[in-house]
Formats: C-alpha cells, sequence, structure tokens
C-alpha cells in the first residue's frame, strides 16, 4: 500500500509532492498526460504575484502572500528561473488611483511588503515605454516572474531524485473508499492502493472531488489568450505591468517573460469545454486593443507565439485546501486559479504539514538536491570551452533561435521525469521557444529523441498522444 | 586562430563570396558552416529551376549548390562544418564551436555575413485556433520530404502562395498527398507564374486569392482548417467561411533574415529588408563587416544571390588590401511604389562601371517608368511593362550617370501607368 497518491502534476501536485518526497513515505503522482506540468500550470502569466490582489481573509491572500517568499530561495534550491523584477499596477484616471490605493491597503493588510504608491515620473523613468497618460501606479517590490513548466518540472524530478514515483499517461477514473485508505483506479485499468489521495487535478479537481466527498463545488473553465513577443522587444519593459483591475478580472498585463521576451496578455471568457485551449480571432483583437492602455505601440510583427491558458474557476470563489470534512484522508488543492502558482510553494508545504502530521512521517536523513542542468548560452566563453571539452555533445547547436546544444537536450531526455516528446525537450531545456518555433530544430530534437529513446522517428509525438508528426515514409525511402 | 577573412555561412552566398574573395588574391580565408554539409537552403530543394543566369542551364538545389562546392575545394578555401558561430564582435572576432575544436576564437581582418533567413511561422502571423501536431512551415515539410524521407501529412491545406508554397503543392502531391488548396492573403499571387502553372494549374489544384486561415480545429493532430474570404483590409469577410478536414496545414508566409549575430554585433538593420543597411561595397555600417545573400534581403533566385555575393567578396578584398576608397554617401530614397532598395547608399568613389540596385514594389503595377531623380533631375530611368512584389528588380545605374548627382539622395520611384 502506498501512503499516498497525488492526482496531477501540475504545479500544485509538484509542489505537494517535493515536500513530501522529504519524508519516509511511499508517494505516487499521476496525471492523465503523457508528460507532466502539460495542463494550466503550462500556459499562463508566470507571475509570481505579491499578494495585494485577493481580499484579507481568504487562503488566495494567505499563501499568495507566503508563496511569493519562498519563490526565490526554492528556485534556486531546485535550479529554475526566477527574476524578482517587481511590478506595477499603472492608475490613467483619478478614479484608477483611488482604486490602486485601495490595493494599496489591501496589500499592507495582507502582509505584502515591499508596496510603495509612486507618481507619474518615477513609473515613467521606471519603465519610459508604457503611454503617458498614466498619472501613478503602485509598485510591489516583492513579485517576480518565473518559469511555469521548468519551476514543475524541476520540482517533480527532486522528488522523484528523492524517491517519488511519477506516473504519466494515467489518467484517474475512480476512487474506491477502503477500510483505511483509498483504491484509485486508471482507464487503463491499473489499481493502487494508498493511504491518502491528494486531489490537485486542476480544471478536472471537481470531478475528482465527486468521485470520494459530498461537499460538492464546482470548476468552471475560464480561458485566457496570449501573445509572446520576440527578444528583440525584451527592452519593451524591465518588470511586470498590470493595468487597474475591473468587474471583468486583473485585464491585460505586459510583461517580461524570465528568458527575455515579452508577454502581452491574458484575455478572460468562460468557456464550456475544458480542454479547449484554441485563441480566438476576437480574443487576440482584445489583447491588442486593451493592452494599448498600458503601452501604445507594442510590435506585434514581432510576435512569435499565440497561447491560451484554462483558469480552474471554482463556485466558492476561493483556494480549496485541506481535507474533505466527509473523507478522511483526502485532501484537495482545487479550485487553483490565479495566484495559484505564486501560492503553490506555500500550499504544497502546508499540505504536506498536514498530511505528515497524520501519518507520523518521519524526516529522510538524505535529501538529494537536483544535478545542475547546464544552459549553454548563459556561460562565459571560458566555461563554454570547458564543458564542450567534458562532452562535445555540447559544441553542437540544435536549435538556433535560443542557441541550446544537443548536450542539453540529451541531458534532460535522461534526467528523472525525462523528456518524451518534442515539446517536452521544449519545456525543460527550450529549443523551439524562439522565433523560429521549432520549424528548424523540430525536426532535429525529434531525431534526437528517437535516437536516445530507442524508437522510430514517427514514434516521437509533438506533446500529447496523438499528435504525430510524421504519416509515413516517403516513396523513395521505401 | 586567425584569418584574413571569416565568412558566416556555406549556402550560396557565402560559397560565392568566398571563391570571389579567392579570385581576388585573399589567401586566409574560413568557411563556417552550421549545418553538416555545404550548400545551404538549396540542399533541400531538389526540384530544378536553379542557374538559369548563372550556368544558363536548369540545375536543381543540390546540384547549383554543388558547383560552388567543387569550386571552393579546388581552390583550397578552408571551411568548416557543424560549426555555429555564436557572435562576431565589432573589432571582428568570431566566436565559434563545434564538437571537435570546441570553443573557438578567430581574428579576422574581414567577416561576411552569409546567414540566409528563416521562415515566418504560425505565430508571427497570429492564426487563431487550437495548437495541434501537423502545422509546419514549408521549409520545414520540405527538409522532411526531401532529406529525411517522410511524409508530414495526407491531407493538406497550404496558406502562401510564394515560389516555396507552390513547389510544396506539388511536391506533396507526387508523394501521394492531397493537396485540397493554395490559399493566398494578397489578391496575387506571390510567386514565379511559371510556377502557378506548374505547380497547382498542372495537378488541378485550386488557388484562392484574398483569402486566409482563420481557425485550425484539432486537440491532437490537425483535423479541419477553416479559411475565409478577405477584404481590402485583409480582415476576414464573414459568411464567406470554408472547412477543409485536413491533417496538415503547411505556411510559406515569409522568410526573414537571420540577423540575431548582426544585430548583437551591432550593425544597422533595416526595417523594411530585415537585413543591415549596406552601401555599395555590400559594407555593413560596421567597417570590414559585409552582408549579403537572404540574410540581406530575400532574394527568389539564388543567381541574384551568387552575383551579390560576389560584390561582398570582392568588397572585403579591397578592404583586406587597403584599396577602399571612401567619399561622401549618396543615400538611395523610397519614392512612389517602391518598397526598398539594395544598398541604401553609395560611395561613387568605389564604384567601377555602374551601381547595381536591387529592389522590390510594393504592389502590382502596369506599364510604369521606374526612375531615379536627383532633385528635379532624372539620372535613370526605365520602362516597366509589369512589376510585381514577388519578383525582385535591379537596375544598373552607369557611372557616367551617377556623375552628374549633385545632391546628398536620389530618390527611386515609380511613375506613371496603371496604378
Ligand atoms: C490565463 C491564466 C493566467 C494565470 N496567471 C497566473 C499568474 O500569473 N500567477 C499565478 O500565480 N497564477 C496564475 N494562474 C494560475 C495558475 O496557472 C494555476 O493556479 C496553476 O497552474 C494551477 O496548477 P494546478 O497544478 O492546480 O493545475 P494543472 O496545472 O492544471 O494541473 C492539474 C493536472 O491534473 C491532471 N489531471 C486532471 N484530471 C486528471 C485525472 N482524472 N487523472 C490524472 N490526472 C489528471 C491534469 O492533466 C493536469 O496536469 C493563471 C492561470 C491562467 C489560466
Ligand atoms: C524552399 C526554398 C525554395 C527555393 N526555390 C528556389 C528556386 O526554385 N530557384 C531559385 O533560384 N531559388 C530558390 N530559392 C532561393 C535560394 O535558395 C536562396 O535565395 C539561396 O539559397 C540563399 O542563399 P544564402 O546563402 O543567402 O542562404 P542559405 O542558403 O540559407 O545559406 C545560409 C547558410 O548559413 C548558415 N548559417 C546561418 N547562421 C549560421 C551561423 N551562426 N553559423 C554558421 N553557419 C550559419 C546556414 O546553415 C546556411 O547553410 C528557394 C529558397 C527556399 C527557402
Amino acid at each position: 500500500m502506498l501512503d499516498v497518491i497525488v492526482i496531477g502534476a501540475g504545479v500544485m501536485g509538484a509542489a505537494v509532492s517535493r515536500e513530501l518526497s522529504k519524508y519516509n513515505l511511499k508517494v505516487m503522482v499521476l496525471d492523465k498526460e503523457n508528460d507532466v506540468s502539460n495542463g494550466t500550470t503550462k500556459a499562463n502569466s508566470a507571475i509570481v504575484h505579491a499578494g495585494y490582489d485577493a481580499k484579507e481573509g481568504t487562503l488566495m491572500a494567505k499563501y499568495n502572500v507566503l508563496g511569493a517568499a519562498m519563490y526565490e530561495e526554492l528556485s534556486k534550491e531546485i535550479g529554475a528561473p526566477y527574476k524578482k523584477v517587481g511590478s506595477y499596477v499603472l492608475a490613467f484616471s483619478e478614479e484608477e488611483k483611488k482604486h490602486i490605493e485601495t490595493l494599496y491597503e489591501r496589500g499592507i493588510k495582507n502582509g505584502v511588503p515591499e508596496l510603495k504608491l509612486i507618481g507619474k515620473d518615477e513609473i515613467l523613468e521606471k519603465e519610459p515605454n508604457i503611454n503617458k497618460n498614466v498619472v501613478g501606479a503602485l509598485y510591489a517590490g516583492t513579485a517576480g516572474i518565473t518559469g511555469p513548466w521548468e519551476f514543475t518540472i524541476k520540482l517533480l524530478e527532486n522528488a522523484a531524485l528523492n524517491g517519488t514515483e511519477v506516473l504519466v499517461d494515467a489518467e484517474v477514473v475512480n476512487i474506491e473508499k477502503l477500510e483505511s485508505g483509498y483504491k484509485v483506479i486508471l482507464k487503463d485499468g491499473r489499481e493502487f492502493e494508498t493511504k491518502i489521495v491528494i486531489n490537485a487535478a486542476g480544471v478536472y479537481a471537481d470531478k475528482i472531488n465527486d468521485m470520494v466527498s459530498k461537499e460538492h463545488f464546482d470548476i468552471h473553465p475560464r480561458i485566457g489568450e496570449y501573445y509572446v513577443l520576440d527578444k528583440v522587444q525584451g527592452k519593451l519593459v524591465n518588470s511586470v505591468l498590470f493595468q487597474c483591475p475591473t468587474e471583468m478580472g486583473k485585464g491585460v498585463l505586459v510583461t517580461r517573460t524570465v528568458h527575455g521576451n515579452i508577454m502581452v496578455g491574458p484575455t478572460a471568457e468562460d468557456v464550456e469545454d475544458r480542454d479547449y485551449v484554441g485563441t480566438t480571432t476576437h480574443g487576440l483583437d482584445d489583447i491588442r486593443r486593451q493592452a494599448a492602455k498600458t503601452i501604445e505601440n507594442i510590435n506585434y510583427r514581432d510576435s512569435i507565439r499565440n497561447f491560451t491558458g484554462i483558469r480552474a474557476e471554482s463556485s466558492t470563489g476561493d483556494f480549496i485546501i485541506g481535507e474533505a470534512s466527509d473523507a478522511k484522508g483526502f485532501y484537495n488543492i482545487a479550485g487553483t486559479k490565479s495566484p495559484g502558482l505564486s501560492s503553490a510553494p506555500a500550499i504544497g508545504l502546508d499540505v504536506a504539514n498536514m498530511i505528515v502530521e497524520k501519518l507520523g512521517a518521519t524526516k529522510k536523513e538524505v535529501f538529494k538536491q537536483n544535478k545542475p542542468q547546464i544552459h549553454f548560452i548563459e556561460l562565459s566563453p571560458e566555461e563554454k570551452a570547458e564543458v564542450i571539452k567534458k562532452d562535445p555533445r555540447y559544441g553542437r547547436i540544435i536549435c538556433r533561435c535560443e542557441s541550446i546544444t544537443e548536450g542539453e537536450i540529451v541531458d534532460v531526455i535522461h534526467r528523472m521525469v525525462g523528456a518524451k516528446t518534442v515539446d517536452g525537450v521544449k519545456k525543460r531545456c527550450r529549443p523551439g521557444t524562439g522565433r523560429c518555433q521549432g520549424g528548424f530544430c523540430g525536426p532535429r530534437v525529434q531525431e534526437i529523441l528517437a535516437r536516445e529513446l530507442g524508437k522510430e522517428l514517427n514514434e516521437i509525438v509533438l506533446d500529447k498522444k496523438g499528435a504525430y508528426i510524421l504519416t509515413n515514409e516517403t516513396k523513395i525511402s521505401k | 586562430m586567425r584569418y584574413d577573412l571569416v565568412v558566416v555561412g556555406g549556402g550560396p552566398a557565402g560559397l560565392a563570396a568566398a571563391i570571389e574573395a579567392k579570385k581576388n588574391g585573399i589567401e586566409s580565408i574560413l568557411v563556417i558552416e552550421r549545418d553538416k554539409e555545404l550548400g545551404g537552403i538549396l540542399q533541400q530543394c531538389i526540384h530544378n529551376g536553379f542557374g538559369l543566369h548563372e550556368f544558363k542551364e536548369q540545375l536543381t538545389g543540390p546540384e547549383y549548390a554543388g558547383r560552388f562546392i567543387e569550386q571552393l575545394k579546388e581552390m583550397n578555401i578552408e571551411f568548416k562544418l557543424d560549426t555555429m558561430v555564436l557572435d562576431v564582435t565589432p573589432d571582428k572576432n568570431v566566436h565559434a564551436i563545434n564538437s571537435v575544436d570546441g570553443y573557438m576564437l578567430i581574428e579576422a581582418k574581414a567577416v561576411i555575413l552569409a546567414m540566409g533567413c528563416r521562415e515566418r511561422t504560425r505565430g508571427a502571423i497570429g492564426i487563431p485556433g487550437e495548437r495541434p501536431a501537423g502545422v509546419f512551415t514549408a521549409g520545414a515539410a520540405q527538409r522532411f520530404v526531401n532529406m529525411e524521407g517522410y511524409m508530414v501529412g495526407k491531407k493538406v491545406l497550404i496558406l502562401g502562395s510564394g515560389d516555396i508554397g507552390l513547389i510544396m503543392a506539388r511536391r506533396m502531391t507526387l508523394e501521394g498527398a492531397e493537396v485540397k488548396a493554395v490559399v493566398e492573403l494578397m489578391p496575387f499571387s506571390g510567386g514565379l507564374a511559371r510556377n502557378i502553372a506548374q505547380c497547382l494549374n498542372d495537378y488541378n489544384i485550386p488557388l484562392y486569392l484574398s483569402h486566409t486561415v482563420i481557425d485550425i480545429q484539432g486537440k491532437e493532430r490537425v483535423e479541419k482548417v477553416v479559411i475565409a474570404k478577405v477584404d481590402e483590409n485583409r480582415k476576414p469577410i464573414p459568411g464567406t467561411e470554408k472547412e477543409y478536414e485536413v491533417d496538415t496545414l503547411l505556411l510559406s508566409v515569409g522568410l526573414i533574415p537571420e540577423n540575431d549575430i548582426s544585430r548583437a554585433t551591432g550593425v544597422e538593420i533595416d526595417g523594411r529588408t530585415s537585413g543591415a543597411v549596406v552601401n555599395e561595397m555590400m559594407e555593413t555600417n560596421i567597417e570590414g563587416i559585409f552582408a549579403c545573400g537572404n540574410v540581406l534581403h530575400v532574394h527568389d533566385l539564388v543567381d541574384f544571390v551568387s552575383a551579390e555575393a560576389r560584390k561582398a567578396g570582392k568588397a572585403a578584398a579591397k578592404y583586406i588590401k587597403g584599396d577602399m576608397s571612401t567619399g561622401d554617401y549618396v543615400e538611395l530614397k523610397n519614392g512612389f511604389g517602391i518598397g526598398y532598395t539594395v544598398p541604401q547608399k553609395f560611395r561613387l568613389n568605389n564604384v567601377e562601371k555602374g551601381l547595381e540596385v536591387f529592389m522590390r514594389v510594393r504592389n502590382i503595377y502596369k506599364n510604369m517608368v521606374l526612375q531615379v531623380r536627383d532633385g528635379e533631375n532624372v539620372v535613370f530611368s526605365i520602362k516597366k511593362p509589369h512589376v510585381a512584389p514577388g519578383e525582385m528588380e535591379k537596375i544598373i545605374i552607369p557611372k557616367a550617370k551617377l556623375e552628374t548627382i549633385k545632391g546628398k539622395e536620389i530618390v527611386v520611384e515609380l511613375v506613371g501607368g496603371d496604378k
């Protein structure tokens, strides 16, 4: 019997698993997708919010402030990118100025450090490209940017390194109550018995909850679309620029990404389908129109990608965290909309503590840290020379936009929770995230995957199962 | 390591430039190519139609490249394959890596940038819809089909009617795929008339002008692509949607010169060409750094690339030998109908017989006169019965005419005719 099964390998499942892996517990993480971090965690604004948005007293407020404070050190520990760049909520009218004052006060109540109301001149000095109509801003020094995939994958890698089993292609279709614990049943018929179940199933968390608990809540999906701009636009903003929130939500933001691109979005639109991650003409038009309020001339000709994320809006309006009252040993991490990413480290720690206490688990004597991952392009010429000398595969650039070497790609295929798909490689070391979007390196990444995994070229998929890239051999090669 | 000349890129531009520099007396030359072989994009273009100007015969891409590669080898010009240039400094130090030599710092007297271009992608043009597998740039698909020996789909729609899109329509058909249509945003095709005839008409593949893709459906692999007609502002017209059940969408929606390295070096980039601003010697704003081929501006014909590259090679040789003359610049301004010119400026002292100017027009025009004007004084003019954005124009302004120029700038423009 397992001690804990975590359903969902998004940032929430990852954060709690990694904390649990510090203890002498048998933990298994299950995800229905063929790779980890393929749900909401794959597509969002990637911002570590400071914590002034959520109403005081909510779990969102509590975990956001705690989580934001953990990010820098945790990212360093696991080897994930993070930059504490600060954020501004911009006010463009006297009315909006009042609003940012309210946010400021809320932030103070929530315990957010490094908050400051600043005037027009100061904000324009820090961010000279913003619309000159700005009248003031709320500055938050603890806001940061992260790489959500890398963060999640690194957490899971760390957990796996410490004995956690991570299973992909493992969709939970039912959970049965046992005398002491639960039986978790997968779509392919596999069954696992466990003392504890943690439900971190993102937009499907309500369905998982319904398998076990009568304390019903609903998740409804709300999509958000984005533009990603080329690094040549990277100097456009240095931090995160929010607009004043309206009834429609936080509005469109303009931000730098951890890898030096610019991201613009998201929209907010309620949808029916929990799996639909398409962009729409009206959504993309909306972003351009709304973003002009922040920066007038964003050059969308430098766009390199559009994408859509799905928020898990819960019927309770707040995160749902903790043991279900009518199902002992069943823990929810549900309703994980924004600021879920920011809150994940704190939620993970908290929920892990609840379970450790419940099971009376002891800490492991040795807790292993992730082996550092080489990011070739960030090295100095001397370091580059050194790395190639040790492993010549670092001397061959595969992704020319981002200068990613074969050595890095082979490494992420063979790491714990390694890449098996072209997008899996992209999430772990970024070939294909540049302006040619894999047009050049995609086939080469596919080749390396096939070689390293001992598969045929046409067995390698883009991201999901069924996302085949090649159909058949050509007439000549047959 | 030390060389007189380092050429970045071993495509047709890099090869021709290196050969020409050697012919002009430069002995110490290194060509650096990141691919496993020389020849650049031509290696994947197995159709014929290359070399009509250069060799007066129809060659395939690899054959055309092969002739230059042979010459390079015969002339004992050094080259390194599987080697990536990471950085070129303004004082012409070239940083490069490969798995054999490791990290290399190469000091050069002159550098020729010949890195070619890359394809615009779905993201660059913001096609809405889901993000399944099965959306390829035409060039990536071409590489799979022609070099790796794999097909990328069975039922195909192609967006973009430039030559690459057209040629892939035929290629996919010959490989047994069903190409449902080629869709073009503009009211005219960007490809050569002969390619429309030979690649579409011969196979009954319809071409929809003034249409675009408005949705891609499919969670895993492409299942459906929706197109619509567009109005004069290139906005889709509601009610004109057509749906295609296809598993593949090929994008042939433009090429962008690959100037990451140039930008980092400090080379001034022209927003219109997305390539360097160059003078009559193909020299960038940084002394001793030259650019040619598709990295400078996108060419339709490789023959033009080779010719342009020779100019760069010759100029680099001149520079290395200290024979370059200076002088005041005259700038070329784009007047009516002209999208860009290359070069963007020139110094009379360095012009031998005449100044060759490449340009693209903005629209299709008939019965126009292409003229170069210095204030009111028409320096040069030539009749143009038909010009189109898809076909690069070239003029040679004789030196004698250039000598009549008094101002600091001249205007290149189209006049008269049917606009
Ligand atoms: C547009 C948008 C912008 C956002 N911006 C921010 C931001 O800037 N800052 C911030 O802090 N937060 C942000 N968020 C919120 C943040 O992205 C989420 O809170 C977080 O990613 C949720 O993580 P998760 O692990 O709960 O969900 P997911 O990442 O969705 O993980 C759930 C996992 O469960 C798996 N699963 C589901 N059902 C089953 C099953 N039956 N069996 C097995 N596995 C299953 C899924 O495959 C998935 O991998 C944003 C969200 C969106 C949509
Ligand atoms: C699909 C397609 C079909 C075409 N069809 C025709 C046709 O039918 N007829 C015709 O006349 N023309 C055709 N052309 C045009 C012709 O092929 C191009 O004009 C020509 O190849 C451009 O030459 P180039 O040397 O500038 O660029 P490329 O051929 O792209 O060569 C650039 C080289 O530089 C290398 N490189 C880039 N960066 C680096 C770096 N940092 N370090 C080292 N090496 C680097 C690249 O690997 C590449 O080999 C076609 C082009 C394409 C793309």
